[in-house]
């Protein structure tokens, strides 16, 4: 296993399906009275968040503290941060406190790698900026597997804005590591343009939502934020929703068996309907679940090595 | 004042000769000269060029004395062989009246390590809105003939046309930084492939374009002269080429860094690697090099931008973007076999060109009885490990840590005085 789980791109399918199957045991776990491992008593889990996610947050803390680790919230907000302290001495100051691993969720792409830099324990990346968040691919693939079986093979439809996705970008090379194949789908403007112009294999391009579902096993509704619009994104939330969104009409072009999922938060009404999210094929709820057995199996395999 | 016996130089290449160099001059050349009282610089093996002379230096002073002053650009500028740099106008206060030309000026001379000729700004505080006054600072001690808002683009095409024309009457030329700012709000690096994936936000190479092919037709609508900074783009490269064909009177120079270094370099977000423009693609890289042999691009600039430890030692959307350069070019430019050891065209791309671009007519001189002695003494068979610790700029933000380059500035004078002997600042 790797010392810090940066990118979904660090891991070989190999790594990444141990991943997921010590996620499966870990998930039996979930059922029991009592839902705790001593895996990970006497370790230290420093949960440094620079934007608020508070179900990223409380996912990696449930995971932490289900394995029994020590867990320590700090938030950018009201936190020396504020204050004007550095990426560097933020992490010195972990460093120095004996954070076993360090769970960063940042505005800026790349900002975890040099944390690595600076702290001896293992990072993991919980979202950095427009970059990535490999443990939701993780949990996006567990998923996957658990609903439809298997990984190898799937099509895979994620829409929306992957211009500024780090679910995207995670979920892209998960995935492809992992043998399914991927259809990017959005407005032009929200694909980038070296990808439109040269996909990488496994990788296709579509302006065309209604085109993409019949062939889809799976659809990933990215969020759009709403902010987009101010840049000529696109031109309003309605026309997006029209074009790009997934209503009720759309999920019934899906073959029977597919499934239709989303990160969270959602914006209902604008990338998904009402309808669509509480649907029998979302598997939005289960996702989230599915996230606690994922970071435990990903701080596990992580730390549980080194003790 | 001492004189200076330089044995076995090959000037610009050519035969062993030795030189002597008195009163601020070369008093003569030829073989087996005398040493009557002269101090004798063993020149065996070392190639004389005329000093380097560099049309953009960012010297940081005033206003960020931390970064670096005029003493220790000047001194970094030396130790690459430099006799003149063109300090860049983003300072603070903004080199933007003839008081802040003429306090840069003063300061390079009290350091007295290279000329330090000072660049004007085109806009009052780079702010892109009113002209600056562009003939006080002309008339002032600094005597400034270069306008530049470098680190900002003279995006209004009204005023960038105002500006050409403008500086007409005392033989200015505007240096642009060619970046259209709508196409780049929040650019990190190269818009392509490796942005993509590292999720920054893109730099495209149109940005750059748009304004090269936008004001070299301004430039030939009135007549005027222009000077496009740092060309990154094998796009800008093909407009340049037209417009030289067309007649246009348009000069340009590329960095060293983007002679050698590619995009891929921002892999591991090492914010030592953003600069602005942004390191681009290999193929970019490959037109550049063409291009500079080829005259197309004519001068090869630092750009050297230095920046405090904190300023770089952070996350790269929050980091200041430029490298250092002034002590490293001469050996990037050789690295990059972009004009392999034709000393001749290194002379002319790094000293005699920008020394006619900026009118600096005691510099760009190859040595030669009667011309002042500004000149360099380069070592091209010595190879050297890039240490940024060893560097005498103040800033530590040097993009060739650890690689190895070719080539070692030995000694440089200027007028006739040694700032450099033996590979080190004599002061």
């Amino acid at each position: 296993m790797i010392g810090h789980l940066l990118s979904a791109g660090d891991l070989d399918a190999r790594s990444a399906t141990l991943i997921l199957d010590t996620a499966a045991e870990l998930g039996n776990l979930a059922g029991r009275e009592v839902k705790k491992l001593p895996t990970l008593r006497g370790r230290t889990v420093v949960n440094l968040f620079y934007e608020d996610s508070t179900r990223t947050r409380i996912s990696f803390e449930a995971a932490a503290k289900r394995l029994s680790a020590d867990v320590i919230n700090f938030s950018a907000k009201g936190s020396s941060v504020s204050k004007g302290e550095s990426l560097k001495d933020t992490a010195l100051t972990l460093q120095a406190m004996g954070a076993d691993a360090v769970v960063v969720r940042h505005p800026a792409s790349g900002a975890p790698h040099r944390l690595a830099h600076w702290v001896e324990g293992s990072v993991v990346n919980a979202g950095d900026g427009t970059h990535e968040h490999p443990t939701q691919a993780l949990l996006d693939a567990y998923t996957m597997r658990s609903r439809l079986g298997r990984l190898a093979g799937l099509q895979v439809a994620v829409v929306g804005d992957v211009l500024h996705s780090r679910v995207a970008r995670s979920n892209v090379l998960l995935l492809t590591t992992l043998g399914a194949k991927v259809t990017l789908v959005g407005p032009p403007t929200l694909i980038p343009v070296d990808v439109a112009a040269a996909p990488a294999p496994g990788i296709a391009v579509s302006y065309d939502l209604d085109a993409v579902l019949p062939a889809s096993d799976a659809v990933m509704m990215l969020r759009v934020q709403r902010e987009r619009m101010g840049d000529s994104y696109f031109p309003s939330a309605r026309e997006y929703a029209r074009r790009y969104g997934l209503d009720g009409a759309r999920m019934r072009r899906l073959p029977e068996h597919a499934i239709v999922m989303h990160p969270g938060p959602m914006n209902r009404g604008m990338e998904i309907a009402p309808e669509v999210a509480d649907s029998p094929r979302s598997t939005i709820v289960e996702q989230v679940a599915n996230g606690v057995s994922v970071r435990m199996a990903v701080l596990y395999l992580l730390l549980g090595g080194k003790a | 004042m001492t004189a200076y016996l330089i044995r076995g130089a090959r000037i610009v290449g050519g035969e062993p000769t030795d030189l002597l160099v008195r009163d601020g001059v070369v008093a003569e050349v030829g073989p087996d000269l005398a040493a009557t009282g002269a101090q004798v610089v063993d020149a065996g093996g070392l190639v004389a060029l005329p000093g380097l002379v560099d049309l953009h230096t960012h010297l940081r002073e005033p206003g960020r004395e931390d970064a670096e002053t005029v003493e220790t650009g000047s001194r970094a500028a030396a130790l690459g062989g430099y006799t003149a740099v063109c300090a860049m106008a983003n300072t603070d206060p903004v080199a933007d009246t003839a008081g802040v030309v003429e306090q840069v000026y003063r300061l390079g001379r009290a350091a007295g390590l290279v000329d330090v000729q000072p660049i004007g700004a085109v806009t009052v505080g780079l702010a892109g809105g009113q002209l600056a006054e562009l003939g006080a600072m002309a008339s002032s001690a600094a005597a400034v003939r270069i306008f530049s808002d470098d680190g900002h683009c003279v995006a209004d095409p009204r005023l960038m046309r105002r500006a050409l024309e403008y500086v007409k009457a005392f033989d200015g030329v505007i240096a642009q930084h060619a970046e259209e700012p709508r196409l780049t709000q929040g650019a990190q690096m190269h818009e392509g492939e490796m942005a993509t994936r590292l999720g920054l936000t893109g730099w495209p190479a149109v940005a750059e374009e748009a304004i090269v092919a936008r004001d070299v037709l301004l430039a030939e609508h009135v007549g005027s002269r222009l000077h496009v900074c740092h060309v990154s783009t094998a796009g800008s490269v093909e407009i340049l080429r037209w417009a030289r064909q067309r007649g246009i009177r348009v000069t340009a120079e590329v960095t060293p860094h983007h002679l050698l270094l590619t995009d891929e370099k921002a892999v591991g977000y090492d914010p030592v690697f953003k600069v602005n423009p942004p390191l681009r693609t290999a193929a970019d890289v490959a037109a550049l090099r063409t291009a500079l042999a080829e005259g197309v691009i004519d001068v090869v600039a630092t750009d050297h931008a230095p920046h405090a430890v904190e300023d770089k030692e952070c996350e790269w959307a929050y980091a200041r973007p430029g490298m250092l350069g002034l002590e490293t070019a001469l050996s990037v430019v050789l690295g990059s076999q972009a004009l392999g050891t034709d000393w001749n065209a290194i002379a002319e791309r790094m000293s005699r060109q920008p020394a006619r671009i900026a009118g600096l007519v005691e510099h760009g001189r190859d040595p030669a009885p009667g011309a002042p002695a500004n000149l360099t003494l380069v070592d091209p068979a010595a190879r050297r490990v890039i240490d940024p610790g060893e560097s005498a700029s103040r800033s530590r933000n040097t993009p060739y840590a650890g690689l190895t380059l070719p080539g070692r500035v030995v000694a440089t004078f200027l007028r006739g005085e040694p700032t450099v002997l033996d590979g080190k600042a004599v002061r």
